[in-house]
């Protein structure tokens, strides 16, 4: 068996194959054959590097040599020059803008990954119900260095000056929230952890507890310090059975090691955690329910102020933190404000974790600098849209956010420019659509959602959002008007400025901002009674082209509800009231006589 | 487990486990060995990641081939779950993704017996904080 | 204090800190219009979940409009209450209220006496611009309370009464989103739950969601069936409250105007139940002084303090909820039923005529009077003493329906022997009254002397929980009063718990007592309304010659004739009860 000595590592992802990088495998492959070094080198696809712009790319090992932008007119030199002779092809090394220094080795060319990871620094890296692996990653020093050498002072201090920003969606200064939590007077205090992901799709801060519970463990402790709290508590839905099962090891081992409990390294201070399990409830997110969840009533808001940093938990000062936002305080505390302040943008520090979802080739998590643009997400990490399909919208923010569209695709992406372009950053679900996806359906598909995630509290959230999904579903089965999308702006406008919470602040936001990016869809679901995309079933009609049509009967005899009249051997005709839309007469039809109108 | 209570203590035991994962991801020793890590968070698992744990300690048992294989949280390549990567003494870790049991059987064969390499590699494309 | 400085709509004012918009706005005659808000002053009993959005107003600077009612001024702050942005808020989520609400107004018992209705008309709403499915619900009927939750508007006024005000804790909202509802748990019926049926909620629902069993065409019937006897008897608090209905000033005593409908009617005979209440003092106050005097003696098995058991919510409060203490209320029946014992046997007698073909009917402030009235106990081979228990409400509506102009009406005296009453009887209509009446009658009777002043203050006002001292001559005599059903829970743990001393406790399960039954006219909030109703009654009190229940000559009388004595065997059978543990009775469907 050959036993190989290099190897040609040539991108596969749909970028690359764009630039015809299957061409560029193949001639490598034949070359490498031609001049007999098929059982020292292998030529093989790998999936995307995530630098699509710059592909076709060429890796080659073992000295991790990065060709960039490589054409199938290349390979010859490729195998002639580095392969036999051993010399780098110079003119396809890649360049670093910053220095313009070609790069000899890509394990020094780091900086041209798009994405970071803080937060996840330690995701499919140590084995989470090892507390060893996590120590030996630098757990836990974050929180012997502020018992030991920091007052929770100096440590509010540092998390304010690093920038960080709640990961919950919100965006508030976390440093400040743990500066009000400590001003609060108060015999007990508490430090909780907002672990009721909800988000369609997002499924980050599940990841970060899997993958590394101790950073969240840390965290908490560390806030504990600086609030003057002693218990912490992790609200967690019951359906993450993995997350909650690994957290528990993980304060079992943090409890045994002592860096939970009385008297941590021997500082005096004490701390500790517990979990409460929420039903999962979308609206358990927002920080009053989740509270009173916890407390065992109604998962429902009430109105702040207060705010739970003076009377949460029990009535005592809570404060309440995301998963991702606690994963990053740890690195902040061993690598400095000043680190963490150089990532990101002016007013948005750090990164942000996102779970990329859709019509997008590389679904994931990722994790990316503030600052990145939607077009370097979605083409170079994500890959490109899905079979090469046109891209239409992302939306991000989840129930809560809004479409950003194809004008946006250059924005950095932060807290304030998602918020300017009709979103939001949410707790990170990014969700792709491409030409096929209906707008209007988007927006109905969220409201949906909110519909039934409601508590029901308040008026406007309640039936305004009911209201609002009745008028999408009109205008979806062509029965809408032109009254109906005024009367949609209004009660969009409305649930948003009366709302209790921020569930129903912000649930409109799908169909602003659908309104406001696709408003021609909308019209031709009105006037026309059309779906552009297709998707509105209601909608469709189907026909059958006369010319095409040889009267085979197949259509006929395959339609469920005898819609289809004709004899053999003549044109074939569908009954559009009887027609329910099914598609099997297209689907029957050798002679692609049925279409779509 | 006996208590840290200091951060000395907690630096000596950093230290003494860093050193132990070094020697088992990094060392060209002769008693190397060759480390699996299986993404087993619960996307993972729900495609199959906990069958692919097993195959991989069963086998590399009975193939005698001395490896560690550990679990680990999610590596965020989602779309080719299950995904493992594997680290050959003295070779760069390489993750492979849509690994089924005839995957992990090849890998064995292929990648971790004679250093060939086999189709589904995922390049990584981030940067750890280390680097930054 | 700190005093703020605000402007809401171009007016400047200073109010204190800590004020909301709501009250800083009616400061300076700007009534902003609430919906789901509820405050009764007095009783610091407060509804506010800022649920309803009606009250929203705009603040300068921020980005959503806020609520009135639980926005508090902040120094500066500009407010525009009735901007265009503000009213169109109002008017569309107003419109979304009603487009999840029935509309069969014209049939509807709340018609005319709707909070949202009233609102809907202020709002100047013509049409509803937003319309779609309503949310449904099953219909649920009890001995007492009927909940057509289809008309709740969440306003959660019922939730705050039941849990907060009298910790019974059968209502609280359930599901989510569109389909969210005020319900018992598993939206169970009311008479599978722990209800006590002290009609509180219905007392504060500002809609038809939440209304009394109506009995008042069974009475129309039973006036017009020629074989029967009906008698009628009146509970104090109605004849401080009846008025209300007539568009009269809170507080205005219609005993007479009362009296002379009820027998324009058609009753029979027309009777009060303040007499029944007299005879409750007697079989309560003998029960009292033996506790007293056995435990006074020595025997350390006499259970004190006495509770006093006239309040039937309170009785179906403590058989759910403290069953193991169900053997210190007092076991004298409530007034309406030693009313009906006594109608049905002793006046029936006189009658010459059967239990069945008398018919009692009762007005009472009260709903859980509905459900006493229909329990096994209070039957006689299923013929029960009393009929029919009607509430304030169906009475002024039942005397609208038979074209009485009650405001015309020549003032009528009630019949006799069952008509007759002193002030004891009549206090009995707030709290503390019962325990006062006792007190005017067992002073007399321990001491063997004259009361100088039959008034005792100690034991009167509007606090929660009140206890007070009265010298038996020599003998400290320790009195405990609580109205609402979340203080008594209070008052009857410190007793389980041997932390209260007391010798005698006075429970009412409605805040001020049966003025503020669950069956009076509508307050609406507005607790001025109660204590011009607790006034009336002092006033009634004050205006009788007879102002103890052992010198009502009509006891002595009875006892004479009849009974023999308080407490005696006859007594015993025909005023006196036992109480059950229903701890265990609430089932899940």
């Amino acid at each position: 068996m050959a036993t190989f000595k290099m190897h040609l590592l040539v991108c596969g992802g749909t970028g690359c194959r764009a630039s015809e990088s299957e061409n560029l495998f193949h001639n490598l492959r034949t070359g490498i054959i031609q001049k007999g070094l098929e059982n020292d080198v292998q030529v093989l696809t790998t999936g995307c590097f995530g630098f699509c712009e710059k592909g076709p790319i060429v890796k080659v090992l073992p000295d991790n040599t990065f060709y960039t932008m490589v054409k199938p007119e290349d390979a010859g030199e490729i195998i002639e020059e580095h392969i036999i002779k051993g010399r780098k092809v110079q003119r396809l090394l890649y360049v670093n803008p910053l220095t313009s220094e070609k790069v000899e080795d890509s394990k020094h060319m780091g900086f041209y990954r798009k994405q970071l990871r803080i937060a996840l620094r330690n995701c499919g890296f140590i084995d989470p119900e090892n507390i060893d692996e996590y120590i030996a990653r630098d757990g836990y020093a974050a929180l012997g260095t502020c018992l030991t050498e920091m007052t929770p002072e100096q440590v509010i201090e540092l998390m304010k000056k690093s920038g960080l920003r709640g990961r919950g969606g919100g965006g508030f200064p976390t440093g400040l929230k743990w500066e009000i939590t400590r001003a609060s007077k108060a015999d007990q205090k508490y430090v909780v952890c907002n672990a009721d992901e909800g988000d369609p799709g997002a499924f980050m801060d599940r990841s970060i507890l899997e993958g590394d519970p101790h950073s969240v463990i840390e965290a908490m402790a560390i806030c504990g310090y600086c609030i003057e709290a002693t218990k912490g508590l992790v609200y967690i839905r019951a359906e993450y059975p993995l997350a909650i099962e690994r957290l528990k090891i993980a304060i079992k081992q943090a409890r045994e090691y002592g860096l939970l409990g009385k008297d941590i390294l021997g500082t005096g201070f004490d701390f500790d955690i517990e979990l409460r399990y929420g039903a999962g409830a979308f609206v358990c997110g927002e920080e009053t329910a989740l509270i009173h969840s916890m407390e065992g009533f109604r998962g429902e808001p009430t109105v702040k102020p207060p705010f739970p940093s003076v009377s949460g938990y029990n009535g005592k000062p809570t404060n309440v933190n995301n998963v991702e936002t606690f994963a990053n305080v740890p690195v902040i505390i061993n690598r400095g404000a000043e680190w963490f302040a150089s990532i990101g943008t002016e007013k948005s520090k750090g990164t942000k974790v996102f779970a990329l979802a859709g019509k997008i080739n590389n679904v994931g998590l990722i994790e990316v600098p503030m600052g990145i643009t939607l077009r370097e997400v979605i083409y170079e990490i994500g890959g490109g849209i899905k079979e090469g399909k046109k891209f239409k919208a992302v939306q991000t923010g989840g129930p809560s956010g809004g479409c950003l569209t194809e004008k946006h695709l250059d924005t950095p992406i932060d807290y304030d420019n998602l918020i300017a372009a009709g979103s939001m950053m949410g707790s990170g679900g990014m969700i792709v659509m491409d030409e096929d996806d209906c707008m209007v359906s988007i927006a109905k598909f969220y409201l949906d959602f909110t519909v039934e995630e409601s508590c029901g509290k308040c008026a406007p959230c309640r039936i305004g959002n009911k209201r609002l999904n009745e008028i999408l579903e009109k205008i979806c089965k062509g029965e809408g008007s032109m009254e109906d999308i005024a009367l949609l702006r209004n009660l969009s406008n409305v649930v948003k400025d009366t709302s209790l919470c921020g569930l129903g602040q912000t649930s409109p936001n799908p169909v602003l901002s659908t309104l406001d990016n696709f408003y021609d869809e909308y019209l031709a679901h009105v006037n026309e009674r059309k779906c552009p995309s297709g998707q509105c079933k209601a909608l469709l009609q189907y026909w059958i082209e006369p010319e095409n049509c040889v009267g085979c009967t197949a259509c006929a005899r395959n339609c469920p509800v005898n819609a289809i009249a004709g004899e053999r051997k003549g044109v074939h005709i569908i009954d559009q009231a009887t027609c329910i839309k099914c598609g099997a007469c297209m689907e029957k039809c050798k002679f692609n006589a049925v279409f779509i109108k | 487990m006996t208590k840290i209570k200091s951060l000395n203590d907690l630096r000596a035991i950093k230290a003494s486990v860093e050193a132990k994962m070094n020697l088992r991801e990094r060392s060209d020793a002769p008693e190397k060995l060759v480390q699996v890590k299986v993404a087993m968070a619960t996307c993972g698992i729900a495609s199959g990641a906990k069958a692919i744990m097993d195959f991989m300690v069963n086998e590399l048992d009975k193939r005698q081939i001395p490896a560690v294989v550990s679990q680990t949280g999610c590596m965020g390549y989602c779309f080719a779950e299950p995904t493992i990567e594997v680290t050959v003494p003295g070779k760069e870790p390489i993750v492979f993704g849509y690994v089924n049991e005839k995957k992990a059987d090849q890998i064995i064969e292929k990648y971790i017996k004679n250093g060939e390499l086999v189709e589904g590699i995922i390049p990584v494309n981030y940067e750890s904080i280390e680097s930054k | 204090m700190e005093m703020i400085n605000l402007t809401i709509d171009n007016k400047k004012i200073q109010v204190e800190k800590g004020t909301s918009l709501l009250d800083a706005a009616k400061t300076v005659g700007i009534n902003i219009p609430t919906l789901c808000y509820l405050h009764l002053h007095d009783l610091d009993i407060t509804n506010k979940p800022a649920g309803c959005r009606i009250c929203v107003v705009e603040v300068k600077g921020r980005r959503n409009l806020a609520p009135a009612c639980v926005t508090e001024c902040t120094e500066g702050m500009e407010v525009n209450t009735h901007n265009i942005r503000v009213l169109n808020a109002r008017k569309t989520v107003m419109e979304l209220i009603l487009s999840d609400h029935p509309t069969d107004c014209l049939v509807c018992a709340k018609s005319g006496n709707c909070e949202l209705q009233s609102l809907a008309h202020e709002l100047g709403i013509r049409k509803l611009h937003y319309q779609g499915e309503q949310s449904h619900y099953r219909e649920d009927t009890s001995p007492a309370i009927i909940r057509d939750v289809d008309k709740c508007i969440m306003c959660r006024r019922c939730e705050m009464m039941c849990n907060d005000v009298q910790t019974v804790g059968v209502l609280s909202a359930v599901n989510r989103g569109f389909m969210s509802v005020v319900a018992p748990a598993f939206e169970m019926n009311l008479d599978h739950s722990v209800c006590t049926y002290c009609g509180q909620c219905v007392a504060v629902c500002p809609t038809g969601a939440l209304t009394e069993v109506d009995h008042t065409n069974s009475v129309i019937r039973a006036l017009a069936d020629p074989s029967k006897t009906v008698i009628v008897q009146t509970a104090p608090a109605v004849r401080a409250a009846l008025g209300e209905e007539f568009g009269m000033e809170p507080g205005t005593l219609v005993t007479g105007k009362l009296v002379a409908a009820l027998r324009r009617l058609g009753f029979d005979y027309v009777f009060d139940t303040d007499f029944a209440a007299d005879l409750t003092i007697m079989e309560e106050g003998t029960e009292l002084l033996d506790r007293l005097n056995r435990h006074l003696s020595g025997d350390k098995d006499v259970k004190l303090p006495i509770l006093t058991s006239c309040c039937p919510g309170w009785v179906n409060f403590f058989e759910h909820q403290f069953p193991e203490m169900r053997d210190i209320p007092s076991t004298a029946r409530s007034p309406q039923q030693m009313f009906g014992s006594i109608a049905k046997t002793y006046f029936a007698d006189k009658l010459g005529i059967k239990r069945e073909n008398m018919v009692v009917v009762s007005i009472m402030p009260c709903l859980a009077k509905k459900y006493e009235c229909a329990r096994d106990e209070f039957k006689v081979d299923g013929n029960p003493d009393v009929d029919f228990a009607v509430s304030t409400r169906e009475l002024a509506n039942l005397i609208k329906q038979s074209n009485i102009d009650f405001n015309s009406l020549d003032d009528d005296d009630f019949d006799r022997p069952l008509g007759e009453s002193t002030g004891a009887g009549v206090i009995f209509g707030v709290t503390g009254g019962v325990i006062e009446a006792a007190t005017r009658t067992a002073y007399e009777v321990f001491t063997g002397k004259k009361l100088e002043k039959v008034e005792f203050q100690q034991l009167r006002g509007m606090e929660w929980v009140r206890s007070a001292t009265v010298d038996f001559d020599g003998l400290p005599i320790k009195i405990g009063i609580a109205h609402g059903l979340g203080n008594a829970r209070k008052l009857l743990e410190d007793v389980r718990d041997g932390k209260a001393d007391f010798h005698a406790i006075e429970i009412m399960a409605c805040p001020g007592g049966c003025i503020g039954g669950g069956g009076q006219p509508l307050h609406h909030g507005d607790s001025s309304i109660l204590k011009a109703r607790t006034a009336a009654i002092y006033r009634e009190d004050e205006s009788k010659v007879i102002r103890k229940s052992h010198e009502n000559p009509f006891i002595i009388q009875l006892y004479e004739e009849f009974l023999g004595k308080p407490c005696s065997h006859k007594s015993h059978q025909l005023l006196h009860t036992h109480y059950f543990d229903k701890s265990k009775a609430v089932e899940i469907e």
